[in-house]
């Protein structure tokens, strides 16, 4: 009866009826019922234009999304547009979903995904590119984007996209770089399409979005390959599409005040709190850091514009605490003036602030009295990300003891019992003496703390990340270390501070083991020919890769075996080995405005350590960014230095009368 | 936790709390697959959206003053559900409820608001009256019902956090009806032909919930229906006899309103 019902559905129609009969048997079904405040529905008909947005995780990681929220806004706020979200169903709900033919479905309205005219994909890490195949799956649309036809048309953005060739089988098209202004073009050209009727099918659309530029179509493309297995070129093959495709970048975070209205989830998430965007992009030269080499160049939102974003959306939410989001948060410009404002603010509301990435040598005594100044104390994280001060050199994450020692000791006397500290292993040059480094630096803090703060219950823990060279850095040459090394460094890192008998109890460690990070190498810089791998990885089971209860490394290992039989390269040739200047990439012909040239040397003077300073307060050094693209660093100061309290809200709710 | 004065959570101005009010809510639609922590979260948001002088906690964390009474299960629709909060200056009843209603999501909706006389509501909410509607035909569920009600105890399964534990379902039930003429929910086309039980179930220790009292007709009475059974609390509070056999689940804010 149920699947009868569903056969006869329109395009558009709500399968939430079928669905309601799964959730009763499911684990925390309040994921899939929708019903956010501030969520927005339309009439199905009254949209030329369908789109479905997902990130491709549990609803518990994907509703606070930035991203998705950001464009599920401004693509709702246009005339005959809808756009609405879907997440990745837990497989306990996608085996009862397949049983009884329910498909994979929007939380908003709970229309079949299937129905949409475009699907939207925002993949932060390539963890989720199982979680795609789920959902194509699921829908109804078949995996290989050439099979397709009056289907979605599936569109990959979001970071991991900058290298979308793993996935290019299973996608139409990737957009590289900010979203806002993408999606819009992307809608204007499927609308006037649509409203042709459809002249050319689906080709004739992809082709109208790749002769843009700035919209990446994997089907007109080819890649040869050398004899050795290297690439040889990636040549388009067709006469009116680029050769190479061009990131989007926003240049006036102030008029994008997005999103306007938060989405409120009554599932639990990941991040129970009001997140507002304060700069885009970063220039502090990491070298290891995608984010903050293809996010440039730094484009600040102003104090004002800030405020206006805190005040608006903490009244259309009720959320408490307010994280102010960007790569470094305390590198905004007028950073003090934010906090100290928003503090003024907000003192008696119990509304806490929160930085989420705070750098060492940023923090102050100031920063650190007002974000605690109404007694909230969150949680301190630091990422100095390498134990040496020579492999930080490497890195170019220029962060001297001295100044950590003095942060921490900020933070231990200002009131804080715990400091997190994040690290990263497996780091090019790396050696053992490097990684033990990093509990000499813990014990340091701890000595120091206790002595600021006069006491011994303080505590510091630890966390070690697995470093992944990944593509469009200067790390993208370098070979990654193996698991078997990773392990035994963090294994010998692990007994120095257990046998550590006057500092080992306060310092607490906490790392993954280095397999997972392989896998996530091989799909970072892996080409065309890792498709197969990630398709034959499904089908054997592969869900929620990024959750460690659902990874399964050997898995994946029998599917690389399987699917790049026959290529004459394995996982080892993707992810350990080192690249030549000379080697055409597989993420080449994208271009993040990145100099190929400027990221060689880069890479070059990481290996003879020595570190290149911030261009926002040294003379250019020529990245590229800004010429090629034609952009500019925009931070403050804007002038503002005190901001007006907003005007009290009178409370609707007293009854006037006197207090017994 | 430290009890030293160095680490003395920070000076606040903490307004007294001066009135109490009760909040009657109700769970519908879709949002009745909300637990009863999502209730909590979307609520305290809500209550500040809306403006409500909220008391609040002393200490590190300051926790506005909300006491729960027990929450309907996840899954499970509800037309009374209670709430108390205190506030920091005189409201009236009616601009909370329809301020915070609107600051709700829909589904959630505030049904009554009452200022809050006496400090034994817990106790007043004696039995939950359920409406649940079963998929299957009349007979069998009455010849369930009947086996159930012949039975003096029946040990039911339960998957709690701690394991499985069993306990008698059969000292909760006091009543079942059967109800004529109603065919379920109007605004869901799938329980067409449902049977409507209302059942009367006490509160005791350990509790018995809908599902148990489900478990219990499936167990003695055969009973396994086609859907899954939709169920909705349609009240809670006194247990009293409407006449010599058949009891009633009465108002509990029915004493707050006399006080007042």
């Amino acid at each position: 009866m149920t699947s009868q019902a569903l056969d006869h559905r329109l395009r558009g129609d709500s399968v939430f009826s079928e669905l309601e009969m799964l959730l009763p048997f499911v684990g925390k079904p309040i994921q899939y019922v929708g019903g956010e405040l501030n969520a927005v529905t339309k009439e199905w008909n009254d949209a030329d234009v369908h789109w479905a947005l997902m990130y491709p995780d549990a609803y518990e990681v994907g509703a606070p999304n930035q991203g998705v929220q950001i464009l599920y806004e401004v693509l709702n706020e246009q005339n005959r547009v809808l756009a609405e979200r879907t997440y990745a169903v837990w497989p306990d709900l996608e085996t009862l979903m397949r049983e009884n033919g329910v498909p994979q479905f929007t939380v908003d309205a709970h229309r079949s995904v299937g129905d949409f005219d475009l699907l939207g994909l925002s993949f932060s890490t390539e963890l989720g590119y199982t979680n795609m195949l789920t959902a194509l799956d699921l829908a109804g649309i078949p995996l290989h984007a050439d099979q397709r036809d009056e289907h979605p048309i599936v569109i990959a953005g979001g970071h991991a996209a900058f290298n979308p060739e793993p996935i290019s089988q299973f996608i139409d098209a990737a957009v590289l770089g900010d979203g806002e202004e993408a999606v819009l073009l992307i809608t204007e050209i499927v609308r006037t399409w649509i409203l042709a009727g459809r002249p050319g099918g689906r080709e004739g659309v992809l082709l109208e979005l790749a002769k843009t530029g700035c919209i990446y179509v994997p089907r007109f493309y080819d890649v040869e390959y050398l004899p050795d297995g290297r690439i040889q070129r990636v040549v388009p093959n067709r006469p009116d599409v680029p050769w190479r495709i061009t990131k989007f970048t926003l240049m006036d975070l102030d008029a994008w005040p997005y999103p306007k209205a938060p989405l409120v989830p009554l599932a639990e998430t990941v991040h129970e709190r009001m997140s507002v965007e304060i700069f885009r992009g970063c220039t502090r030269g990491c070298r290891f850091c995608q984010a903050g080499m293809i996010t440039r160049p730094v484009r600040e939102r102003s104090i004002t514009g800030i405020a206006d974003m805190v005040e608006n959306g903490l009244c259309k939410t009720g959320f408490e605490e307010v994280g102010l989001l960007s790569l470094s948060s305390a590198d905004h410009s007028e950073i003090a003036d934010v906090a100290r404002n928003l503090a003024d603010r907000y003192e008696k509301t119990q509304t806490s602030l929160s930085l989420p990435s705070t750098r060492v040598d940023a923090f102050n005594v100031d920063l650190a009295n007002e974000l605690s100044r109404n007694g909230r104390r969150s949680g301190l994280t630091f990422a100095p990300e390498g134990g040496s001060e020579r492999i930080r050199r490497v890195i170019n994450k220029l962060v001297s003891e001295e100044d950590l020692i003095r942060t921490v000791t900020t933070a231990y006397s200002a009131g804080w019992r715990n400091v997190k500290l994040y690290f990263m292993c497996g780091l090019p040059t790396e050696t053992d003496e490097d990684v033990l480094q990093i509990a000499t630096m813990a014990r340091e803090v701890i000595r120091a703390g206790r002595i600021a703060s006069g006491r011994r219950d303080i505590k510091c823990t630890v966390s070690i990340g697995g470093f992944v060279p990944k593509p469009h850095t200067p790390f993208q040459w370098a070979a990654q270390l193996d698991h078997e090394s990773t392990d035994s460094r963090l294994r010998k890192l692990k007994e120095a501070i257990r046998d550590d008998r006057e500092f080992g109890k306060a310092i607490g460690i906490r790392y993954h083991d280095g397999k997972p990070g392989i896998v996530e190498g091989l799909l970072s810089r892996g080409d065309r020919r890792v498709g197969n791998v990630i398709e034959s990885a499904w089908r054997n089971g592969a869900r929620f890769d990024g959750w460690s209860e659902h990874f399964s490394y050997d898995r994946w290992m029998e599917s690389a075996e399987h699917g790049l039989d026959g290529t004459g390269v394995d996982v080892d040739w993707f992810t350990i080995r080192e690249r030549e200047y000379t080697e055409v990439l597989p993420w080449n012909h994208l271009d993040s405005g990145l100099d190929a040239e400027w990221l060689w040397e880069d890479w070059q003077d990481a290996l003879s350590e020595v570190a290149v300073d911030d261009c926002r307060w040294t003379p250019c050094f020529d990245c590229g960014v800004c010429d090629q693209l034609d952009t500019e660093i925009q931070v403050g100061p804007t002038g503002v230095v005190d901001l007006p309290m907003p005007a009290p809200r009178p409370s609707q709710v007293l009854s006037g009368e006197p207090a017994p | 936790m430290s009890k030293q004065t160095k680490n003395r959570p920070p000076d606040r101005d903490l307004a007294p709390t001066i009135q109490k009010l009760r909040l009657r809510y109700a769970k519908r639609g879709r949002l009745r697959f909300s637990s009863h922590r999502d209730f909590q979260r979307a609520l305290e948001r809500a209550l500040r959206r809306a403006d409500i002088p909220m008391a609040y906690s002393a200490g590190f964390n300051p926790h506005p003053k909300i006491s729960y009474s027990n929450s309907a299960p996840t899954g499970v629709a509800s037309e009374a559900e209670y709430v108390e909060i205190g506030v920091t200056a005189m409201c009236d009843p009616e601009k909370v409820r329809r301020e915070l209603d609107e600051a709700l999501p829909p589904g959630l909706d505030v049904v009554e608001v009452v200022v809050a006389h006496g400090s034994d509501f817990a106790h007043r909410l004696e039995a939950s009256l359920w409406k649940a509607e079963i998929a299957a035909p009349r007979a069998e569920v009455e010849s369930a019902v009947a086996a159930v009600l012949a039975s003096p105890e029946i040990t039911v399964e339960r998957l709690t956090k701690a394991g499985k534990r069993s306990f008698d379902a059969r000292a909760g039930i006091v009543q079942f009806t059967l109800i004529d003429g109603e065919t379920g929910a109007q605004t869901d086309q799938n329980v067409d032909g449902c049977v409507i039980l209302h059942m009367v179930v006490r509160h005791i220790t350990p509790s018995v919930r809908p599902d148990d009292v489900l478990a219990a007709l499936k167990q003695v009475g055969g009973l396994v229906p086609q859907k899954p059974v939709r169920v909705t609390r349609l009240a809670q509070g006194p247990l009293a006899l409407l006449d010599e056999v058949n009891y009633t689940v009465g108002d509990p804010f029915d004493l707050d309103r006399v006080s007042a």
